[in-house]
């Protein structure tokens, strides 16, 4: 009990402790954090009104960023599948980065639903058993349960593999792989539930589709491994931590192979929207070509497909794909472009036309932009300080000063 | 800043501010008791588990509040669901001028709010020949009816298979006995995942504080229907459950100039509205959904 203690001070002592660029980052993200606030507690008083959302596009920016965050909190996976199930020992130093962004990634996902809700106060309502937990009819319940597990999951696995590292000792793999396995499994259903979510929507055609399911699971493993090849790639460059470039280019196989099936499944959708024109085709008019002179969204999003053809087609080729400086704008390309499909390409369509036919587009507001970026600030910080004392730890710098560390300290 | 801040948190911490005062004078005396009311109501249950006391109690605080907010007598009603009773709804096609008098009248009794000019009703313009609401207008605004066109009036349909209940994750809307679709405004948390479930955009939300001059509110109101809602929360139409139940019409239906509405009980094998569906070619909107609306278009 008292390693553990010390464990964690010893953790949060490494975490805030740094040079001076450090601590300007930290600042930055720290003020970032409070004007976030500031702006939600603007939109707590005067409530959603505050917001670009209206009765016909009732769900905007925030919304979209939970579902697109979610896919780059299942995409953690991909690294972990590999090194913890397969022994790939190339992986095995990425792995608790990629569970530090999952983890990150999930918290912002979680203050994005709940900065969308009127009455976040009561969203005590939704404890099972306190509350009134609608299980398992409503598929945003079944969304808390998989989100708050796969919470769960990726910080007791990392937190005991570190800890057991803190105390000079390798685990017994028997005491965490049955838990690792599990979360590959959960990696895929948190993801497939948020499709549902949407998929489970007659009502709105544009997603009431058996597509959608895969389509977010191409598109996560996808954006969610690009963006951790360049978290990677950082810590590289500024020599934080030991990355080989075979780590990388695995990496960037990942996710070639998933930006491929994604684009495969994006000129199907594309296919069946155009080839024959239904009523049930009008949001994909209005995203991609406009309605009645209502086009706020086509511009971004042809953008976005055009920059994901190509990044696709710079990571096919291996020539291209394993050179560094090229591997790295690409990943930047394809992470922006999946953000762009899948969070508001994705969410504000589903509106538009409302199921009365009629268009009322959607920008966000400026309240909506602050908030936003005062819940990524949160979210950078988190990984910060996680990953600040993860590689600490791992790379022997960091242990309990009775044991000698697993590893040597490296010369960094 | 610091005021926003301070708004925000003492809106969190909901009577927290009441323990640190020091002598007790009227006015204290006073918040205090708002406070614990407040407590109360924020620690209820959700309206469709309580028991009957509880939700006499409830009612009555509700009733309380509201006299507070609004210069004049308000009378709050908890009425249930009568054996026997299913309430559905036919709309004229034939009929309707598109005069929007139903639209007005749903909007004094139900108390919207006025600030943002919330409506249930739905009105859309469309011209004859065809039946494509993409390409009808909700708009217009004439008061004669122009030739060719014709009005199509939508509300909530008080499905028998309703999505909006299906997805919430609070069960904070529910189908009652006599088939009307309520919501419990002071649990729903305000995550409008049934305002996306609905396929005849029947839900509203409270993007602000509504807001109506005590000389407009209808006083006449039910914990389920009418009540003033908050900011934050959903609403709809609930054929006027405040009336409906009292064996009156919606609303709507009274206001209407051309008699285009009928409303009744769809148990009751003489009421008009049976008569209709026995006896008009009727039709649903989006049936396809398989919501099993109780609200049937027709034409004479």
């Amino acid at each position: 009990m008292r390693i553990l203690l010390r464990f964690i001070t010893d953790g949060l002592k490494e975490a805030f402790s740094g040079s001076r660029l450090y601590f300007c980052w930290l600042g930055l993200l720290l003020s970032g954090l409070l004007l976030g606030g500031y702006a939600y507690c603007h939109q707590f008083r005067y409530g959603l009104q505050v917001t670009g959302m209206s009765d016909h596009v009732s769900w905007g920016f925030y919304i979209s960023n939970f579902t697109f965050l979610v896919g780059v909190a299942a995409a953690a996976v991909m690294l972990v599948l590999p090194t913890y199930i397969l022994k790939d020992m190339d992986f095995s130093k990425a792995v608790l980065l990629g569970e530090a962004v999952a983890v990150s990634a999930l918290i912002m996902a979680l203050c994005f639903v709940t900065v969308d809700m009127g009455g976040p106060e009561r969203l005590w309502h939704l404890i099972p058993g306190l509350g009134y937990f609608n299980w398992p009819q409503s598929l945003l319940t079944w969304d808390v349960v998989v989100l708050n597990g796969y919470l769960g999951l990726n910080l007791l696995i990392p937190f005991w593999i570190l800890f057991n590292h803190y105390r000079g000792k390798k685990p017994n793999p028997k005491t965490y792989l049955p838990f690792v396995v599990l979360s590959v499994f959960w990696a895929v259903a948190i993801h497939m539930t948020t499709a549902f979510l949407y998929a489970g929507l007659p009502a709105r055609p544009f997603w009431n589709s058996s597509l959608l399911g895969p389509r977010f699971l191409a598109s996560a493993f996808a954006g969610g491994p690009a963006l951790i090849i360049l978290i990677l790639g950082f810590f590289r460059s500024f020599k934080i931590y030991d990355i080989k470039a075979d780590t990388l280019n695995k990496l960037a196989l990942i996710t070639t192979g998933a930006a491929q099936v994604n684009l495969i499944m994006l000129a199907s959708e594309l296919f069946k929207e155009f080839y024959w024109p239904t009523h049930h085709s009008s949001s994909a008019r209005y995203l991609f070509f406009g309605l009645d002179g209502h086009h706020a969204l086509t511009s971004t999003i042809w953008a976005a497909v055009i920059i994901n053809l190509v990044a696709t087609v710079v990571l096919t080729i291996n020539p291209l794909r394993k050179r560094l400086w090229i591997l790295f704008p690409t990943c930047i390309a394809l992470f922006g472009a999946i953000y762009v499909e899948k969070g508001l390409g994705l969410v504000v369509p589903g509106f538009i036309p409302s199921p009365l036919g009629e268009v009322v587009e959607y920008f966000p507001s400026t309240i909506e932009l602050m908030v936003a970026m005062g819940i990524l600030c949160l979210g950078l910080g988190v990984f910060t300080v996680l990953s600040k004392a993860a590689v600490a730890i791992e790379t022997g710098r960091l242990c309990h000063p009775d044991v000698k560390p697993l590893s040597p300290p490296q010369e960094t | 800043m610091v005021k926003g801040l301070a708004v925000g948190a003492a809106a969190i911490g909901v009577g927290a501010g009441v323990m640190a005062s020091g002598t007790i004078t009227e006015q204290d005396q006073k918040e205090r008791e708002m406070s614990g009311d407040e407590f109360d109501g924020y620690f209820k249950k959700n309206y469709r588990v309580m028991t009957e006391s509880e939700r006499q109690a409830t009612i009555a605080r509700f009733e309380l509040k509201a006299r507070e907010r609004y210069s004049k007598a308000i009378h709050m009603s908890g009425s249930l669901a009568e054996a026997g009773v299913l309430f559905g709804y036919a709309f004229n096609l034939s009929r309707c001028n598109g005069s929007r008098k139903c639209v007005q009248a749903c909007v004094e009794e139900n108390n919207q709010d006025r600030a943002t000019d919330m409506q249930y009703i739905r009105m859309i313009e469309m011209e004859k020949g065809t039946f494509d609401v993409e390409h009808g207008t909700a708009d217009y605004d004439h008061v004669e009816v122009p030739d060719g066109k014709f009005f199509f009036g939508t509300q909530c349909h008080q499905c028998e298979n309703p999505p909006c209940v299906k997805v919430c994750p609070v069960g904070a809307t529910w189908k009652e006995n006599d088939g009307i679709v309520v919501i419990d405004y002071d649990w729903c948390v305000g995550c409008r995942y049934c305002q996306a479930a609905c396929p005849y955009f029947a839900r509203r939300f409270n993007w602000q504080e509504p807001s109506i001059a005590d000389e407009e509110v209808n006083p006449d109101q039910h914990i389920l229907g009418n009540q003033v809602r908050s900011k934050g929360v959903m609403e709809k139409c609930t054929f006027c459950i405040q009336r409906s139940r009292e064996g009156q019409n919606p609303a709507c239906v009274e206001a209407c100039p051309t008699g285009a509405r009928i409303f009744g009980n769809l148990l009751d094998p003489e009421s008009e509205i049976r008569n209709i569906l026995a006896n008009k070619k009727v039709f649903r909107f989006k049936e396809e959904l398989g919501t099993e609306p109780k609200f049937w278009y027709f034409m004479d």
